[in-house]
């Protein structure tokens, strides 16, 4: 069997694969599928300074091989975190990372300050999330923007310091530059593409928020595409995600440029896709006779 | 048994009930166990990203029954099922109903699709309970003989008076129930949780939402909930409920 460990930004993961942020929640209902130590890491559920209510319903629905959420960032706040879900999660061997969202940038550094205290393992920064007003993708989709969030946040954060990336730019390859400068220790992309779906007969935009972020299958091309050109231009970790739903798509994640990799969308499909994931991708690296998963990050072969 | 899993359960027997409504028996074992009325399951639809959730309409040992409207693309590749079929179901989802004592005299109130889910919460209550549905009219009734064989007292209402009563389910409550079940549409449900209140009566309601995960993790089916200090926060259909007290539920 080949080994599946990768390290992080100095954070050592059992295996590459990482449930996404807001579709994991703090982990407790898919502790009921397995233990949590089957994945690599667990991205928690974006947190902000304050308790957040979310978008009004309906937030979810479905698209050709995906889905748009409008969850708007629902979640009890950071000092509830680290007090109530922080020590259980601290306790099911696996690597916790605490996903954080900001309506200002002092707001992620009080944030990345409180978590720093913290057992968490690693911090991600969500200067993505299309679905609220403010709760950073005004700081994710220019460089300025990029570059000045992340070194402010860095000199808050004594914890290794990914940022989450959203596709809804024009170059993402100069965005992970703008990370990486800044003082990110690693990148994880794709956050949702914006969407929208409208009721014919109602006229109405089937979410409440009108528009939403769209994942799963459809967006996989897309996030493989991103992350390709990313890495190319950062020396940091790529963590990949965007549509993940085989063992196939996560090779070809990797293949890509991903050191690891998220999975979402597809945990709603199937609670267990990450235990078949993680089967595939050891066939297939007995197969090729591979001795370690990160022999396959940046294996690609471009024409 | 886990609270809930994942089962691939052989469908044995599969059936239209109406022009749009099906009706699906499947061996699910110990999910079927653990399974109470007012429950749901969320059924994986061949190329489709998102399960479908669909309310348990009766759970008899190892089975469970299903009855299921075509609401839209994934629902209607469901309703091509043949007996003998597998479905890959998560199950049991979700808070059922707290039925309490079943010597007390209550009453259940189903709109539409809203009604199948009353017939497995209705079945030991038998002549305690008075089952009353509405549809839209008389091809689109549904389930009678099953409230009938629980041994309920059933009371019929359509819109266009093609059957039963011409009206509303809500005209057609008995004066002395203690307390109130219903699932049906929200306007039907905003009533009854207004009329349990003026008679100072316990209102159980089922609500449904657009779900992602069916569990508690991706707080999609939001519902707006009151709280104590008179203010209100966003439940989850799929985990706090689908049944919720009615007094908590704030209608907008």
């Amino acid at each position: 069997m080949a080994d599946l460990k990768v390290n992080i930004a100095g954070v050592e993961l059992a295996n590459p694969l990482i449930a996404a942020s807001g579709t994991f929640g703090f982990g407790r209902e898919y502790a009921e599928f397995y233990p949590l130590s089957t994945l690599g890491g667990i991205s928690c559920k974006g947190i902000t300074l304050q308790e957040r209510p979310g978008n009004p319903p309906p937030r979810i629905a479905e698209t050709p091989s995906g889905m748009l959420n409008a969850v708007g960032l629902q979640n009890p706040g950071v000092d509830h975190f680290i007090r109530e879900d922080l020590p259980w999660l601290r306790q099911q061997g696996t690597a916790v990372i605490a996903n954080i969202a900001g309506n200002t940038p002092e707001d992620y550094c009080a944030m990345a300050e409180k978590l720093s205290d913290s057992d968490v393992d690693m911090i991600e920064m969500n200067i993505s999330c299309p679905n609220v007003k403010q709760g950073g993708v005004q700081f994710g989709t220019s460089c300025e923007g990029v570059g000045a969030i992340t070194a402010a946040v860095r000199k808050h954060c004594t914890k290794p310091l990914m940022v989450k990336l959203s596709p809804n730019v024009s170059d993402i390859g100069e965005i992970a530059a703008a990370a990486e400068a800044a003082g990110a220790d690693a990148i994880s992309l794709i956050n949702t593409l914006t969407g929208m779906r409208i009721d014919i007969r109602t006229r109405r935009p089937i979410i409440r928020n009108n528009t939403g972020g769209l994942s799963g299958p459809a967006v996989f091309p897309v996030a493989v595409r991103m992350v390709w050109q990313a890495s190319q231009r950062v020396k940091i970790p790529v963590v990949g995600l965007g549509g993940i739903a085989t063992w196939q798509d996560a090779v070809e994640m990797l293949l890509a440029g991903a050191s690891a990799l998220q999975i979402g969308t597809v945990l709603f499909t199937d609670p267990y896709a990450p235990v078949k994931i993680l089967e595939g991708l050891n066939r297939y690296l007995d197969e090729e006779k591979l001795a370690s998963v990160t022999e396959l990050t940046g294996g690609i072969r471009p024409w | 048994m886990k609270q809930y899993d994942v089962r691939q359960c052989r469908v044995v027997r599969f059936e239209q009930l109406t022009a749009d409504v099906f009706s699906a028996w499947v061996e699910a074992g110990e999910l079927a166990r653990a399974a109470v009325p007012g429950q749901f399951a969320q059924i994986f639809v061949p190329g489709k990203t998102l399960r479908r959730p669909i309310s348990i309409c009766a759970i008899e040992e190892d089975r469970l029954r299903f009855v299921f409207q075509i609401r839209g693309e994934g629902t209607a590749i469901l309703a091509q099922t043949k007996e003998g079929d597998s479905w890959d179901i998560l199950a049991p989802l979700g808070h059922g109903f707290d039925l309490g004592d079943t010597a007390r005299k209550v009453c259940f109130v189903g709109g539409g699709i809203g009604v199948p889910p009353l017939v497995a919460a209705a079945k030991p209550f038998g002549q305690n309970a008075t089952v009353v549905t509405g549809f839209r009219n008389k091809d689109a009734v549904i389930l009678q003989e099953d409230f009938a064989k629980n041994g309920n007292q059933v009371i019929l209402a359509t819109d266009d008076g093609s059957a039963g009563h011409h009206g509303l389910v809500t005209e057609c409550l008995p004066d002395d129930c203690e307390a109130i079940f219903a699932c049906g549409p929200t306007p039907m449900l905003r009533a009854l949780a207004a009329e349990a209140e003026k008679r100072g009566i316990e209102c159980q309601i089922s609500l449904e939402q657009r779900m992602a995960c069916g569990i508690g993790a991706c707080l999609g089916c939001a519902c707006k909930l009151k709280t104590e200090d008179g203010g209100w926060r966003h439940g989850h259909v799929c985990k706090d409920g689908p049944v919720f007290d009615a007094r908590l539920v704030a209608f907008d």
